[in-house]
């Protein structure tokens, strides 16, 4: 990522040598072995709250893996792919997979769009900024858990949006209709988290200079031009970043519906990895299971975001 | 600028604006109705049908002053967990050369990227079940204490300062700690309000992990024993969303207050710093 600013580092520190006495720790822990020292207890807690986990968590989807009471030693044997096997032919899981699908398929481009157009047009405004940035960014600050209360009011069969759209309301309603219940989740999540990535495309936004609009509009492009041939691509870092992070919390998809629609109903419509991981490994007691759905869910995070760079081509970033 | 222009921005973002408002405002106004009413009417305020009472009534079924010092307890742990390791680390990271440098860097970056999804279920064998930490805030805290976002801002935030200022110190024969507490602890506070606003919104909001670890009610995080109320017993509630609502306005003011508050301070620079690094 950011090499140029370490080796700046390295060119800056290359004054002084002192005596020669102390020349052997030098090399072993480097020219100040105190940042060492400040950084151990950051150390210690990643290794021990995340590499370690990490590790766990694969050697675990290969593993015959099961509670057990505390202190008693009991033999967890290597089962190699059985435990994928199992998860790849429940039709429950399979299905939560082509949900999160689903999810992604509304809520990535939904975001990427939406965000775009509302930071360039927020770029611009000069009256009531304070209040529309405030305005787009509360959602986000917001917990999930406080606003799913007002979106199953809402959205409910006599909610609001019903009473709107009158004899053009979907039957059952959106929530515990099958066809709808994800599409609805996909927006509340695009509405929800929308303000960060405004946030991230105005910041964006101020890297790209001023006189490549002036020189569109010399070359007599309207608006809608340049917007398409200078900002689009002048945030193209931005929108690989916006890309990545919006798959990312997509694929981890867990309080929405497991509060929306009461734990992925109707009928498993909306039921997500996450949620399956949940009911596998801490209901049902088998978290070797669990832990090989998040190993397919990880790995195909990864395949989604390497398509993504390929398509969006963000290697300048 | 042509004025049609300027106007049909202005319409889009108001627009925009309405929209994601409303719900905050429907929320209030759905807490303090006495009979929910989900006609158009109901979302104006209705003197014969405003009432406090939805307050008085989730207080009743969830302690909401204990969920709040719960949420308030995790967050500050977590907070000062993030500033702690982020000063630092952020400090080494940028200013000293040390063996092991670029892996703990490498590292810091992995933590950001790898989803705690993945390690939900080992996380939670092992705090839960091998350490027995559930029902506790240590477990509630643990995971959340190495947020990288915190250790790459402070590191961008010192890159910047320049390096004769600590070398000056060190030919006047500072030693390294007086060196870190003297000048770069100090240098560090403009950061300061950024790093804990955006470290706040994480813990304050975040459900999945106490969810997991704590099932004594006594110990649950607002969000938590909030969620827990919606799915369970307000499905056999006669009138539940005004008391729902009522809950949510608790667990949503703090977090909104403080960035209307403070919203200057969340700057989109440290953010996208944060995340790209």
């Amino acid at each position: 990522m950011s090499l140029s600013t370490q080796s700046r580092t390295v060119a800056g520190r290359s004054t002084t040598p002192p005596g020669g006495e102390p020349r052997r720790k030098r090399q072993l822990l480097g020219k100040n072995p105190f940042g060492l020292l400040l950084s151990a207890p950051y150390l210690i807690f990643v290794l021990a709250v995340f590499a370690y986990p990490l590790v766990f968590a694969f050697w675990m989807s290969f593993h015959d893996y099961f509670f057990a009471a505390p202190g008693v030693d009991v033999d967890r044997p290597f089962v190699g792919l059985d435990n994928f096997r199992e998860v790849l032919a429940d039709p429950a899981i399979i299905r939560s997979f082509g949900n999160v699908g689903i999810f992604l398929l509304i809520n990535v481009p939904l975001t990427v769009v939406l965000s775009l157009v509302l930071a360039t047009a927020l770029n611009k405004a000069v009256r009531f900024r304070t209040f529309l940035r405030v305005a787009y960014y509360v959602p986000y600050v917001t917990a999930s858990v406080a606003v799913v209360g007002v979106w199953i009011f809402l959205f409910s069969g006599n909610g609001l949006v019903n009473q709107i759209l009158g004899p053009l309301a979907p039957d059952p309603a959106w929530l515990i209709n099958e066809n709808w219940a994800m599409p609805t989740i996909a927006i509340f999540v695009t509405w929800k988290g929308l303000g960060f990535f405004i946030l991230l495309y105005l910041a964006a936004l101020q890297n790209v200079s001023e006189e490549l609009y002036e020189a569109a509009s010399t070359d007599g492009a309207g608006k809608i031009r340049s917007f398409f041939s200078v900002t689009v691509p002048g945030v193209r870092p931005a929108t690989v970043l916006v890309l990545l992070l919006s798959t990312v919390t997509g694929a981890n998809l867990f309080t929405e519906p497991y509060l929306l629609t009461g734990g992925g109903g109707p009928n498993g419509a909306s039921s997500s990895p996450v949620l399956m991981m949940y009911q596998r490994g801490i209901e049902q007691g088998s978290p070797d299971s669990a832990a090989a759905i998040g190993v397919i869910l990880v790995i195909g995070v990864l395949i989604l975001a390497f398509v993504q760079r390929k398509l969006a081509g963000g290697d300048e970033s | 600028m042509s004025r049609a222009q300027n106007i049909l921005r202005g319409v889009v973002l108001t627009v925009g604006a309405l929209v994601f408002l409303f719900p905050f405002y429907y929320m209030v106004i759905g807490s303090l109705q006495a009979e929910p009413d989900p006609t158009v009417a109901g979302a104006f305020p209705n003197p014969a049908n405003l009432t406090l009472d939805n307050y008085g009534d989730i207080n009743s079924r969830i302690n909401l002053l204990q969920g709040l010092l719960n949420s308030g307890i995790f967050t500050g742990g977590v907070i000062l967990c993030t500033v702690v390791f982020g000063v630092l680390v952020g400090y080494a990271l940028a200013q000293l050369q040390w063996r092991g440098r670029g892996v703990t860097f490498a590292l810091a970056l992995l933590v950001q990227v790898v989803p705690f999804q993945l390690l939900m279920i080992p996380l939670y064998v092992m705090i839960a079940r091998d350490y027995g930490l559930a029902d506790n805030y240590v477990g509630m805290i643990l995971p959340f204490a190495i947020n990288s976002t915190a250790v790459i801002i402070f590191r961008q935030y010192f890159l910047q300062i320049p390096k004769e200022l600590f070398d000056a110190a060190r030919i006047d024969g500072a030693g390294e700690l007086r060196i870190l507490r003297r000048i770069a602890l100090p240098l560090v506070r403009p950061a300061l309000l950024t790093v804990v606003l955006l470290t706040f919104i994480g813990p304050w909001n975040e459900f999945l992990w106490p969810f997991l670890i704590t099932k004594e009610a006594s110990l649950q995080p607002l969000a938590v024993s909030l969620a827990n109320y919606l799915s369970n017993v307000a499905a056999t509630a006669a009138n539940p969303f005004g008391a729902v609502l009522a809950g949510a306005c608790v667990l949503a003011g703090p977090a909104v207050l403080l960035f209307i508050l403070f919203q200057r301070h969340f700057v989109s620079n440290n953010i996208g710093s944060g995340v790209k690094g």
